[in-house]
């Protein structure tokens, strides 16, 4: 068995400015060894340590998809050390990456489903991965409607904006697109907080309808009633956590709520699993 | 079964004929007391140690450990690539363990080789070393290691287990690699297996009787995580806490780690250390939130991962071995005898 704790090698081979604030950047890596990344082979939902040499690790949900080759994607807000280093780093630069780790969206449960997609702020990186994944051609008869509502404080702060409007144009997607608030005049989408939004335009659930949902605590406090208003139980409701994490193999004992490592028996858990232990997240 | 009579007189030639093969740790006394270390040459372990400061925790994971390293020089070949640095995985033995420590050696085994990862650093240790144990003729007042699934004489973890009878050990022979680790020793008197099996009853039960601290945990295991993290017992255990993590850096089971970067010069090297769940910097995120925020929700996580949240996740009993390091070293008194037993009878009100 591999050592799990090193990572590929990789060179970073695009830089792209996500928001208009340039608090987040999506960075392409390649892979330096050909073999490395067949062995990263990951599903839309898993993250993975980006490894900076000299500096640290730090875990990140893949932005890029499964379905796209020959590189990997994330997207990255500047915080803390590495983060901030990272924000720096060029073009051309090697660093490291090792995962995929954690599990990922249930999308063998999700086949002949309903999806509805719910994300708000940056944490719309694994929404992005998932999306493109079920838009696949390949992939997209497996599911039945789709819905994505999607929010930011402004439009310059939307991750993938060209994506978005794409997507808006196709008759297989339903968009719900808003803001918190813009002076655009032009603005051609929602406004309003992503709970309302919700509330106003996702489907109402039956057996066969499921919600992800990713965005910050907040957000996802005052989704989830807008969401049982709407009729979705406990297990309908798919949700991605984070915590202070090292090693990302469950081994180094930070991450836990209660007896589940987020970094391993997650971090996609259902709302039903999350109801069964301690908020520590 | 297969015992072996070592008389005293030969035990000291034995030891250091064995390390032709093996690196040898074991109890010897500094002025902190007794601490299980690398034995120097001529240095014999300390069989007559009556308890000791540290386990053996350090001898598989070491409280600093270099994982991995690369150049950060961009004119040399391969800078930014890290590899793994390569650790010593020749034969080694720990001679004189305590029962429990040993025990503690397999739970926590549970944490770094499982299905889906093998921790190289920890397995490749594991793997190269012996375990000797000398089984506990008189147990100290803090040990309960009887009520934990381990005792004076258990065998868990254990490759050979020694007992005392004054001028010579009677050693049970558990494994292969306990066998021949006795035959580097030249240690091949057969003793017979009736009377040794007999022997050895008699001094574990006598050593189980002079054990008189107990837990109970037979009802742990039908209680719910989420009636136990809301009990309303855990701002009076933690109020005296001074989240100094002694009883992370003593227990035997405790494996926690940080992992960080070090760089001297262009030479960066991946390392590991110790951790703890004492530490509010254990669990902050870079925004600053931290889940376990407050001294309760860090005592809290301690014994919920001891007693309840391991034993439900493995079913192979608590994370303690009933050493009674944690009691006997923490500065405020906190006893996880009391904690066990008032989890363990917790009835929630409805």
């Amino acid at each position: 068995m591999e050592n799990p704790y090193l990572p590929y090698p990789v060179r970073i081979d695009d830089i792209e400015i996500a928001t208009e604030d340039k608090s987040l950047k999506t960075f392409k890596f390649v892979f330096l060894n050909e073999d490395d990344e067949k062995n990263f082979s990951y599903q839309a939902g898993q993250f993975a340590e980006l490894s900076i040499p000299g500096v640290g690790e730090i875990p990140i949900g893949i932005a890029s998809s499964p379905v796209e080759k020959g590189f990997v994607k994330f997207t990255v807000f500047r915080t803390g050390v590495v983060t901030t280093y990272l924000h720096n780093m060029k073009v051309g630069d090697i660093m490291g990456i090792r995962g995929p780790l954690g599990n990922w969206y249930p999308w063998d449960k999700l086949e002949n489903k309903n999806v509805v997609i719910i994300g708000g702020g940056f944490a719309f990186t694994t929404l992005r991965s998932s999306i493109i994944y079920m838009l696949d051609p390949a992939n997209r008869s497996k599911f039945k409607n789709i819905d994505v509502v999607y929010g930011a404080r402004s439009p310059g702060m939307l991750l993938y904006r060209e994506e978005l409007f794409e997507w808006e144009k196709r008759d297989d997607i339903n968009m719900h697109i808003t803001v918190d608030g813009t002076d655009d005049p032009d603005w051609k989408y929602h406004t309003g907080f992503v709970p309302t939004i919700v509330e106003q335009n996702a489907p109402k659930a039956d057996e066969d309808t499921y919600a992800i949902i990713c965005g910050p605590p907040i957000m996802i406090k005052f989704t989830q009633p807008s969401l049982t208003q709407l009729g979705y139980k406990e297990h309908q409701i798919i949700m991605s956590l984070e915590n202070r994490m090292k090693c990302g193999i469950g081994m180094c004992g930070r991450c836990n709520i209660g007896k589940e490592l987020v970094c391993k028996d997650g971090p996609v858990f259902t709302l039903e699993q999350i109801n069964q232990t301690p908020k520590e997240y | 079964m297969k015992f072996i009579t070592i008389d005293k007189k030969d035990w000291a030639n034995g030891i250091e004929k064995s390390r032709e093969s093996y690196r040898l740790f074991g109890p010897v006394k500094d002025k902190n007391g007794f601490l299980i270390k690398s034995l120097e040459t001529g240095t014999l372990p300390d069989m007559d140690y009556y308890d000791c400061v540290m386990s053996a925790k350090s001898v598989l994971f070491p409280q600093t450990q270099k994982m991995l390293s690369t150049t950060l020089d961009e004119s040399q070949r391969n800078h930014h690539i890290m590899k793994e640095v390569k650790t010593d995985t020749s034969p080694r033995a720990v001679v004189g363990i305590r029962p429990y420590d040993a025990k503690a050696v397999e739970l926590v085994k549970l944490n770094f080789d499982t299905d889906d990862y093998r921790d190289p650093y920890w397995c490749d240790a594991y793997e190269a070393t012996t375990f000797v144990g000398l089984g506990i003729n008189k147990p100290g007042p803090f040990d309960f290691s009887t009520s934990t699934g381990s005792g004076p004489f258990c065998e868990d973890g254990l490759d050979v287990l020694l007992g005392d009878l004054d001028d010579k050990y009677l050693a049970k022979v558990l494994t292969d690699k306990g066998d021949t680790f006795l035959n580097t020793c030249g240690f091949d008197t057969l003793a017979d297996e009736k009377e040794s099996s007999a022997l050895f009853d008699i001094l574990r039960k006598e050593a189980e009787k002079s054990i008189v601290s107990h837990i109970d945990t037979g009802k742990l295991k039908e209680k719910t995580i989420l009636d136990l993290h809301e009990a309303p017992f855990w701002d009076d255990i933690a109020f005296s806490c001074i989240n100094c993590g002694t009883c992370t850096f003593v227990c035997p089971t405790c494996w926690c780690f940080d992992i960080q970067d070090e760089t001297k010069r262009k030479a960066s090297t991946r390392i590991r250390n110790w951790d703890t769940c004492m530490s509010p910097l254990f669990t902050i995120h870079a925004t600053g939130h931290n889940p376990r925020e407050t001294k309760t929700q860090r005592v809290r996580q301690r014994f919920m991962h001891k007693l309840k949240y391991f034993l439900d996740k493995y079913d192979k009993g608590i994370m303690c071995v009933g050493c009674g390091r944690c009691v006997k070293s923490c500065p405020v008194n906190i006893d996880i005898r009391e904690v066990c037993n008032t989890m363990n009878s917790y009835e929630k009100q409805n």
